[in-house]
């Protein structure tokens, strides 16, 4: 077995597949369904995963459903992403002592946690390329980052329901996987079959699929796993126009209509919240009690906060409108200067988890689209 | 979680550009009312922290927190980190009690330098504007020292009000010279001054440079580089010939954070110091 290689496997070997994953040292991590909704967490066996529920997404808008097809992974993306793994919220990134007069290190770094993520979608293994671009770019920048993820073993699954809010067929990611993964699965579930079309993508993955019950893949195999993607395909409920749309934005710093999207907005900070690329963080030092032992730790943070932009006297971007722009402009447009490659990948998340449902694609229509010459200026 | 595979375990970590190293305070001087400036030395085992003209230092205070300040000292002398600070938050403020013998965490130097290499043969055009100075001084160190390397210089500096002139001395220091051409302005006059009032802009226009071979520098609130860049264009240099420093919120310094974005550029890797051309485009602009 090589990379390449596919493979079928019945839906129990699924349960093989995550035994196996563990017997090797991986935390196996997955979708599960908790507080209504589709999130990440520790799953044991194919029980956790949220069989026979779908998800209904819309602007400001989650519902799980239950769909009587019991597919394993019959649904889109929920509000979390990998990185809370791969970046946790909150993590420490150095520790430090009292010492007379000064201070010293206080440093017991453990063994990085070693994850198996088990359905990575194709949008969100897109999303860890460009983290890699970010947070890989530069060795040793972030070695936290650098150890987890070059640990992290990747299971991606085929999007064969995508969600009212996806688009990552204008962005290129999906519904079928590009390269990146260990395995990568595509799910087959009619009143015929349930099983998984498995595609290997490494020497590890391929390692571990050899100890697992398999047969081959006939082409009869693959045209079902290939009228799923296609059915997929058509099934998005969002688009988005990117040709030109980077000079678009950069030609509408003045526009108007960031006062209107600012209306709306609550600069709450949903969408970065749930966004599986960005990557904006603070620094936090902080001491025990006494003061004898210090942290710094990296936290999440958000463009939307008015703190974002503290300089010394004030923050630069005060207006909601501001920030907004700043924040489209970074995914759409100069994430392309500065990565190469465009800081959306059309899962939809900010859309669905945004309270009021304001919505990237069309801000960006209104903004930055074809019709733009008509609406850039008053 | 079970026990990880073997010839997976974690290889020598490489050193943490977010973990500080403990300098010691060798002196916290008195500028003016509200700034003060701050050097230290490399504590016994630490390395010093060789930095070029416009570079800066993340600062961090035991518990308190940590500020990115641009270093103020002289490039030749390594062996002393030199910063001067206006405490105006909770960590600036607790680096101004600091005593000689505190120590302070020191990450950096970061980010791009003042074009001193390239500006050989020309002259040198320094604009600054009140704590501006601070980013400034080393390459006025640098070309005093380096003089025979450079043209004419001229520096150009705006304070307040003659109380928030920083480095007075050395300012009549180099104005005495007769290799530099020094001129200070002041918003507000108070009874005792005998020097110009008005903003360092208006001094660009009668300044001895030739603006065909000049290099300009400018550091100090935005709508005054915006001035003084119009200011040096007029008198015929291009937005290519004139480089300016750039103040965001710097957190992470390595250009991971977020931050310190303005447009495409990580002020705090791409800048702060920018080639006035590339940032040009978003001066005017509005909460960028």
């Amino acid at each position: 077995m090589q990379p390449g290689d596919s493979v079928v496997i019945e839906r129990v070997v699924l349960d093989a597949l995550l035994a196996a994953l563990r017997e090797r040292g991986y935390e196996t991590v997955g979708p599960t369904v908790r507080e209504g909704a589709i999130v990440y967490d520790e799953i044991r066996a194919t029980s956790d995963l949220p069989a026979g529920w779908t998800d209904e997404q819309e602007g400001g808008h989650y519902r799980l459903r239950r769909d009587d097809r019991e597919a394993l992974f019959g649904y889109a993306v929920g509000p979390h992403s990998w990185r809370r793994y791969l970046e946790p919220p909150s993590l420490v990134r150095w520790r430090g002592r009292r010492v007379d007069g000064g201070f010293e290190d206080d440093l017991t770094p453990g063994p990085p946690p070693r994850y198996a993520f088990v359905g990575v979608r194709p949008c969100e293994l897109a999303a860890l390329l460009v983290k890699d671009r970010i947070l890989l770019g530069d060795p040793g920048a972030d070695p936290d980052y650098r150890s987890r993820r070059e640990s992290a073993f990747l299971v991606a699954v085929n999007c064969g329901s995508p969600a009212g809010t996806c688009f990552c067929v204008s962005m290129g990611t999906g519904p079928r996987f590009g390269p990146g993964f260990d395995l990568g699965l595509t799910e087959l579930v009619d009143d015929a079959r349930h099983d998984f079309v498995l595609q290997v993508g490494t020497a590890r993955g391929a390692a571990v699929v050899e100890g697992l019950p398999h047969r081959p893949a006939e082409p009869a195999d693959l045209t079902a796993a290939e009228a799923v993607l296609r059915e997929a395909e058509g099934r998005m409920g969002r688009s988005l126009e990117t040709e030109g749309l980077k000079e678009r934005l950069e030609r509408s710093y003045e526009n108007p209509h960031w006062d209107e999207v600012a209306k709306r907005c609550l600069s709450c900070g949903n969408c970065t919240m749930v966004c599986p690329t960005c990557f904006c963080s603070t620094v936090e030092d902080s001491t025990d009690l006494p003061g004898t032992r210090a942290e710094r730790r990296r936290i999440w943070d958000s463009c939307f906060s008015i703190e974002f932009s503290y300089v010394h006297g004030g923050s630069v971007r005060t207006s909601a409108g501001a920030r907004y722009r700043q924040w489209i402009t970074h995914k759409l447009a100069t994430w392309h200067d500065q990565f190469g490659v465009s800081g959306c990948v059309g899962c939809g998340r900010c859309i669905t988890w945004c309270p009021v449902g304001i919505d990237i694609t069309a801000e960006a229509r209104a903004i930055g689209g074809p019709a733009e010459a008509a609406g850039s200026r008053p | 979680m079970t026990t990880p595979d073997s010839g997976t375990a974690p290889v020598a970590a490489p050193p943490d550009p977010m973990w500080p190293e403990p300098f010691e305070v060798r002196q916290v001087a008195r500028e003016t009312g509200d700034t003060f400036t701050l050097t230290l030395v490399p504590k016994v085992g630490s390395q010093p922290h060789p930095f070029a003209p416009g570079q800066f230092n993340m600062l961090y205070v035991f518990g308190v927190g940590e500020v990115p300040i641009s270093i103020s000292g002289d490039p030749d002398r390594p062996e002393l980190l030199v910063h001067t600070i206006r405490a105006v938050g909770a960590t600036t403020r607790a680096l101004q009690k600091l005593k000689r013998g505190d120590q302070v965490g020191v990450r950096g130097p970061f980010g791009t330098r003042w074009p001193v290499d390239q500006a050989h043969g020309q002259d040198i055009v320094l604009v600054a504007g009140g704590i501006g100075l601070a980013p400034i001084r080393p390459v006025v160190y640098h070309v005093l020292r380096h003089r025979a390397l450079y043209g004419r210089v001229v520096l150009l500096y705006g304070a307040r009000t003659p109380h928030d002139i920083l480095y007075a001395r050395e300012l009549r220091d180099w104005r005495g010279r007769f290799d530099a051409e020094v001129e200070v302005t002041v918003d507000r006059a108070t009874i005792e001054w005998q020097g110009g009032v008005g903003v360092v802009t208006k001094l660009i226009q009668r300044s001895p440079f030739d603006p065909s071979s000049a290099v300009a520098m400018i550091c100090g609130p935005e709508v005054m580089i915006r001035f003084a860049s119009l200011a040096l264009e007029k008198r015929g240099m291009t937005t290519a010939s004139i480089h300016v420093s750039m103040e965001r919120n710097m957190k992470c310094a390595v250009g991971l954070c977020g931050h310190c974005q303005l447009g495409p550029h990580f002020v705090c890797k791409d800048g702060p110091v920018f080639r006035y051309e590339r940032i040009e485009p978003l001066f005017g602009l509005r909460e960028v």
